[in-house]
């Protein structure tokens, strides 16, 4: 029983972990907050419907072509809709102001064309649903696969933000925008590439909630909530944060099922947030602004 | 010389728009009338968009287009209008239903007003139907307290039964599986913390104890809900036999696919709304199998075929196997009571009380305002949600228990 709790939390956890990632990047290094967020999860989920069901292309390979697209898609955003406002913002603060603003408008658009193409129907398939043995717990495949991804992903970005020129040059623009240009850093090329990099994070989590999770055009705000409670709850622009995070809330929810009352889970998702919160203001591995 | 600048035009292109606006309604009622103007407002967004693009809006787009392409709404003189449509979309929030609704009665004066999906938004906009004298024929919308409404409101119809009846058939099925010795007297039962799986729950509980089946694992769960592992595994621990779930649709599929992989197989496997959809039919194949749910259908009722075709001609799906049929034949009544009684209100909502109509859910006669003739239990047999219960109504298929295993993929 409790294994069988403690393994399905953390493929729970892996998922949400790997819907926070994107967001984590666009909010901490990109400075934006990004509200279509959840829109391009949908979308993706959408195209990778698309992809198995009219042309028979399995959602992993699908995750090939539409991950990819993710990223054009958040250069494009970036370069069009961002980089203006960017351009005019004096500070963080008015940037973040700003971003949400035009996000919120983003989303109204991307939902729309979602809503004239698909209609508001509820769409859902069945791929790699089958149960896989993991010490003696059942577990769906398709959720392992989330969270291998979550794993593979989150720890792999990790190293390459710690260990490599590229990625201290994308930490440099997170931690002081203006300065980074000092030292010879394109902030602006830094910001829109993480900005594209979390546009592709988010399509890849797409891709894999869609193969387990039913959805319609209009449930992209349940995923930019979510994901925004793990980007803050971890630590904001902190990639193991989103991770750690994800897991904790995975975990709390499935013990909180098994040993409470399934009623009580989101109850006890807010409770925990709050507890964090409290006791470390910018989030289990934030770092405090002085 | 004068140059035309952007703005410039774009200003007069603005006011000729507006000239343009402000002439078209006089246009209107300088003449005769020459349409049935019917207003609806219903969820196009938001959460609630699922249950409405598959059992309100696509009849009510159907039935429009069905009526216009006769020429019209037949009034008792035997002439025609045709139906003008004006929509508006309440994006899920019950605020906004009851803005549009006081709009489409006060400032469009619409002929009919269509009602919203579900039980909380067609409660939430029933004392304006009261107010302004529109017939509300809400259909998507399941309560036990049919009855004191139909007090309160006496224009308000209530058409797809209460809690009470579906669980109360649900046990019935149950309790006669139990004596045949098919399964054992337990039950597990989860209900979505909402209105439609608290108003199921509270009518099942003492339902299931008249029938004598004990309740032996019995929780909510909040909506929007995704992995159901801790609760599959209670409930396979519970020892019951069957498992009931008063779901929505996205937990219905999450708990389809969820008790595939935990290899959990109740012998009566019964989920909420979403089972009666043909998609989850289709999705599922032969693993749907044997799962029972509200509603079904007679296969073997022609009228109720041919509008199954049709609507899958003109909309390009199929129609959901509970509630569309009675949507659409809500508003067939709707058009008959029109041409006995012409576009008078009052005398339309007498006729709807009183009158005996042909539809495609078959011959229908409200009793108290309400429509008591309903398939409450449905079972997928052979690719076909059937209806099982009540079992003593014309074309009732007698329910296949125990639910056979799930198949590998």
């Amino acid at each position: 029983m409790l294994m069988t709790t403690l393994i399905a939390g953390l493929v729970l956890g892996g998922s949400y972990a790997l819907l926070a990632m994107g967001l984590t990047i666009q909010y901490g290094i990109a400075r934006t907050m990004n509200l279509a967020y959840g829109e391009t999860i949908i979308a993706s989920a959408f195209a990778a419907y698309l992809l198995y069901n009219n042309l028979g292309i399995s959602p992993i390979l699908g995750l090939v072509i539409i991950a990819p697209a993710g990223f054009v898609f958040g250069w494009l955003v970036y370069g069009i809709l961002m980089r203006p406002l960017v351009a005019r913002s004096e500070n963080t603060a008015t940037l973040e102001i700003n971003s949400i603003l035009a996000t919120f408008g983003l989303l109204f658009v991307i939902q729309g064309v979602m809503l004239v193409i698909f209609g508001g129907n509820y769409i859902s398939y069945n791929y790699l649903n089958f149960g896989v043995e993991i010490i003696g717990v059942r577990v769906a495949a398709n959720r392992l696969l989330a969270l291998g991804l979550a794993l593979t992903i989150g720890g792999g970005l990790y190293l390459l933000l710690t260990r490599t020129r590229w990625g201290t040059t994308l930490r440099a623009v997170a931690v002081n925008p203006a300065a980074a240009p000092l030292v010879g850093i394109d902030a602006n090329r830094a910001a829109r590439f993480a900005f594209a990099l979390g546009g592709a994070l988010a399509s890849s989590g797409g891709v894999v909630v869609s193969m387990y999770q039913t959805f319609t055009a209009s449930s992209g705000v349940i995923f930019t909530m979510k994901a925004l409670i793990v980007v803050i709850m971890g630590g904001v622009g902190n990639l193991a944060g989103a991770l750690f995070a994800g897991l904790i809330l995975g975990l709390s929810e499935t013990f909180v099922a098994a040993y409470i009352s399934p009623g009580l889970t989101i109850a006890a998702v807010y409770i925990i947030f709050l507890v964090i919160l409290l006791c470390r203001p910018a989030g289990l591995f934030g770092k405090v602004q002085k | 010389m004068t140059t035309i600048t952007r703005r410039h035009a774009l200003r007069y292109l603005g006011a000729s728009a507006i000239l343009l606006a402000a002439a078209a309604p006089i246009a209107a009622t300088a003449d005769d009338r020459t349409s049935v103007k019917i207003g609806y407002a219903v969820s196009k967004t938001g959460g609630n968009a699922g249950g409405v693009g598959i059992t309100t809006l696509p009849n009510y787009e159907l039935w429009v287009k069905d009526v216009n392409d006769a020429g019209g709404l037949e009034l008792p003189d035997g002439t025609r209008l045709p139906i003008e449509v004006i929509e508006y979309d309440d994006r899920s929030s019950a605020e906004e239903v009851v803005r549009s609704v006081e709009r489409l009665a006060t400032q469009d004066e619409v002929d009919f007003i269509l009602p919203p999906w579900g039980t909380g938004f067609n409660l939430a906009v029933a004392p304006l139907f009261d107010r302004y004298g529109y017939p509300q024929l809400a259909v998507s919308a399941v309560t036990d307290k049919a009855p004191e409404f139909v007090k309160r409101w006496d224009k308000s119809y209530w058409l797809l039964g209460g809690g009470h009846d579906y669980a109360d058939a649900l046990a019935k099925v149950l309790s006669k599986a139990s004596s045949d010795g098919t399964i054992n007297s337990k039950v597990a039962m989860i209900s979505v913390a909402d209105g439609f799986g608290i108003d199921l729950v509270t009518a099942a509980r003492p339902a299931m104890e008249n029938a004598g089946i004990e309740v032996v694992y019995d929780v909510t769960y909040p909506a929007g809900t995704t992995d159901f592992t801790s609760v599959i595994n209670e409930a396979a621990a519970s020892g019951a036999d069957s498992f009931v779930a008063f779901s929505y649709p996205p937990e219905t599929f999450a708990l389809t696919q969820q008790a595939q992989v935990a290899n959990f197989n109740p012998k009566v496997l019964y989920l909420g709304v979403g089972t009666a959809f043909p998609v989850y039919g289709k999705n599922n194949g032969a693993n749907a199998e044997g799962i029972m749910s509200l509603g079904g259908i007679d296969y073997n009722n022609p009228e109720n075929m041919a509008y199954r075709a049709r609507h899958e001609e003109v909309t390009g799906k199929a129609p959901d196997l509970w509630g569309s049929v009675i949507t659409y034949s809500s508003l067939q009544m709707l058009q008959e009571a029109i041409k006995r009684r012409g576009l008078d209100r009052d005398a339309v909502s007498d006729e709807l009380s009183n009158g005996t109509f042909q539809t495609a859910a078959g011959e229908i006669t409200l009793e108290d305002n309400q429509l008591r003739t309903l398939w409450l239990t449905g079972q997928w047999q052979d690719g076909k949600f059937v209806a099982v219960a009540p079992t003593d109504r014309d074309g009732a298929t007698v329910p296949i228990l125990p639910k056979s295993a799930w198949q590998a993929q």
